[in-house]
């Protein structure tokens, strides 16, 4: 177990540190910051005083291990625009993502639990099909499109909910399903396959046996147990919301970190990029390592290896 | 599990027949250019609406080129990116794993590490960004697609190699002084192919909808290419005045999607029994139950992993 783990968490380590030489590489590709940051009438001694300034008359090497250190201590430098500590303008952005990835996650549990229970107990039934088609459909949508097909409905022809923004509970409703249908759609079908697998065990006979209300059997006895391993892959799931952030906030117009990215990708403010990138994959493998580690704990076949 | 049915499905067959003989014959088919629009014919509805015109069946966009046409072309991009991704993706992949698995030792420990890794990475993220800043083009949608998808297919096929390596006959061929190379190609490489197709038809609508993904997001194929993720988000201003841009090009990726993944799920259920249990999509919807089955010791997060990556493939 504890070989697994240091291995496990190396190789998050390993991935981060792929990711930060992955930016760094880009970044230095897409041409000479400095004639971004100045303009047309700069002399050629601003320009070296400039490169000077921002450490890029160094040799690469050098330059790399200056950018690993300064991530390290969660120095990412100042926006090419604003001037501003690239830091604040993350934090700025954090609670949005993080609030759209919490509701999406309990949107998707909400609706993939219930259905994924009934067609387990309806199997084969209309419900059953129903969820099938809900689930291959919601693999096969574009997200970016549901979205404006959502905004399109809800937003333009029945005009209920608002098209975009962030504000209050309705602004959450579009973004949050778009972002969460597909996850709902698995959650489905992961509940209806442990469901299937509980619903056949010898306790759930002997509580109908018993002579249990049939709700009482399925909701205490059956979902109880059957909802380990979908618990564990909602958690999963909130960590690639933040991911996937990128495209469901940018057609919400929702004010995140993945939007921030973009954004500054439009305007070459790549300080911010390379920071929100570092950030968001931070948090995705994190988060990733910590499923990881949960399925692990909960399975003994790992828990007992090596020991 | 459904009663699985033997006769290719007839659904996803019609439309991957379709969608390929629209690639073939686009500027036969297409009644108009894909990128010239007569500007005084700009933003007309569909013929079904009232100001609809014969001339352009599914309306035009804010040039005035025709979405029918555009859309036909777009076939032509989906299909072109989508399968040369895959094919430099796969061959690298199928290189690795067979040399992965065959091998052993050193060679696999590092492979495979480098495989964890990669399909550790936030895909749409670092494709977003990779694109971005080698500014948008084929050759580089395609690289960056291809450079993010090569460890689905090496973790794959290391794994079938490992087990057709302990066959009798690659025994038979090591004794009668085979050299590995050549026992690679005769007998591990034909016999990983019918894995190697199904993971190829599982990959191809996630490697359309992350092109789609880009392309809207403008950092995929540049306009004023037909690229239907282009063309969604040309319509996203219009929404409210105009949704035939943006509705039309998506249901044509909706429907080649489902079509693909369909095919998929069925070669699936056919060619291979064993990534029914542990591969495939099966193995991302139905997770954590069968995540067990099947798998060593120290071998089970993995599938954390392969979800994880999955799971983000919607977004």
């Amino acid at each position: 177990m504890a070989r697994y783990l240091i291995g496990r968490l190396a190789q998050t380590l390993l991935s981060m540190l792929v990711v930060v030489s992955i930016v760094f590489v880009l970044t230095r590709l897409s041409g000479n910051p400095v004639l971004l940051l100045l303009d047309v009438n700069a002399t050629q001694r601003d320009q070296e005083i400039l490169t000077h300034h921002l450490g890029l008359d160094k040799p690469l090497p050098v330059q790399y291990v200056i950018y690993v250190a300064n991530i390290v201590v969660g120095d990412f430098g100042n926006s090419i625009i604003s001037r501003r500590p690239v830091v604040e303008h993350i934090w700025e952005r954090v609670p949005a993502t993080v609030e759209l990835g919490f509701v999406a996650m309990f949107l998707s549990v909400l609706i993939g639990v219930p259905l994924g229970m009934y067609s387990a107990v309806r199997r084969g039934g209309m419900m059953d099909s129903g969820a099938r088609v809900f689930a291959v459909l919601g693999q096969s949508m574009p997200a970016f499109w549901l979205g404006l097909m959502l905004i399109l409905f809800f937003g333009v022809v029945l005009g209920v909910l608002p098209a975009g923004g962030r504000g209050t509970v309705w602004h959450l409703i579009l973004p949050a399903f778009t972002l969460g249908y597909f996850t709902s759609a698995a959650i489905l079908r992961l509940t209806r396959s442990a469901m299937l697998e509980v619903l056949g065990s010898d306790y759930i006979k002997f509580a109908r046996l018993k002579g249990l209300h049939e709700q009482v059997v399925l909701w205490k006895h059956g979902l109880r147990n059957a909802l380990l391993p979908v618990v564990t892959f909602a958690v999963l799931l909130f960590v690639q919301f933040l991911g996937g952030a990128v495209v469901t906030e940018t057609v919400f117009a929702w004010p995140g970190l993945g939007r921030l990215i973009l954004e500054s990708i439009t305007t070459r403010d790549y300080p911010i990029v390379q920071a929100g990138v570092l950030v968001l994959s931070a948090l995705y493998l994190t988060g990733n390592l910590c499923v990881d580690l949960l399925y692990s704990y909960l399975n003994p076949k790992i828990r007992h290896a090596g020991r | 599990m459904p009663a699985v049915s033997h006769r290719l499905p007839w659904f996803p067959g019609a439309i991957l027949l379709a969608l390929v003989v629209t690639a073939i014959v686009a500027p036969y088919l297409a009644p108009h250019s894909p990128t010239d629009g007569d500007i005084t014919r700009k933003l007309i509805p569909p013929i079904w609406t009232e100001r609809g015109d014969w001339e352009h069946p599914l309306g035009t966009d804010r040039f005035g080129r025709d979405v029918l046409s555009r859309i036909i072309y777009g076939s032509r991009i989906s299909l072109a990116v989508s399968l040369v991704a895959i094919f430099v993706a796969g061959t690298l992949g199928t290189l690795v794993g067979l040399v992965s698995g065959y091998r052993g030792g050193f060679a696999d420990a590092f492979l495979m590490r480098l495989t964890d890794i990669g399909l550790s990475l936030p895909i749409i993220l670092i494709a977003v960004v990779m694109v971005a800043v080698s500014e948008p083009s084929f050759r580089n949608v395609i690289l960056v697609i291809a450079l993010l998808l090569w460890p689905r297919f090496a973790r794959q096929i290391r794994g079938e190699t490992l087990a057709i390596k302990e066959q009798d006959f690659v025994a038979l061929a090591v004794v009668a002084g085979r050299s590995s190379a050549w026992i690679i190609r005769r007998h591990i490489f034909p016999n990983v192919m019918p894995t190697l197709l199904v993971i190829t038809t599982l990959q191809v609508g996630f490697v359309i909808l992350l092109e789609g993904t880009l392309s809207f997001l403008g950092v995929g194929v540049p306009p004023p290419n037909p690229a239907w993720g282009l063309m969604i988000a040309d319509g996203r201003g219009f929404l409210a005045t105009a949704w035939w841009i943006s509705l039309f090009p998506g249901l044509a990726m909706l429907l080649t999607v489902l079509a693909v993944n369909l095919m998929g799920d069925w070669l699936r259920d056919h060619l291979d029994p064993k990534l029914r249990q542990v591969g495939g999509r099966a193995e991302v919807l139905e997770a954590p139950t069968t995540a067990a089955v099947g798998r060593g010791p120290g071998e089970a997060p993995a599938h954390g992993r392969a979800a994880a990556g999955a799971a983000v493939d919607g977004n």
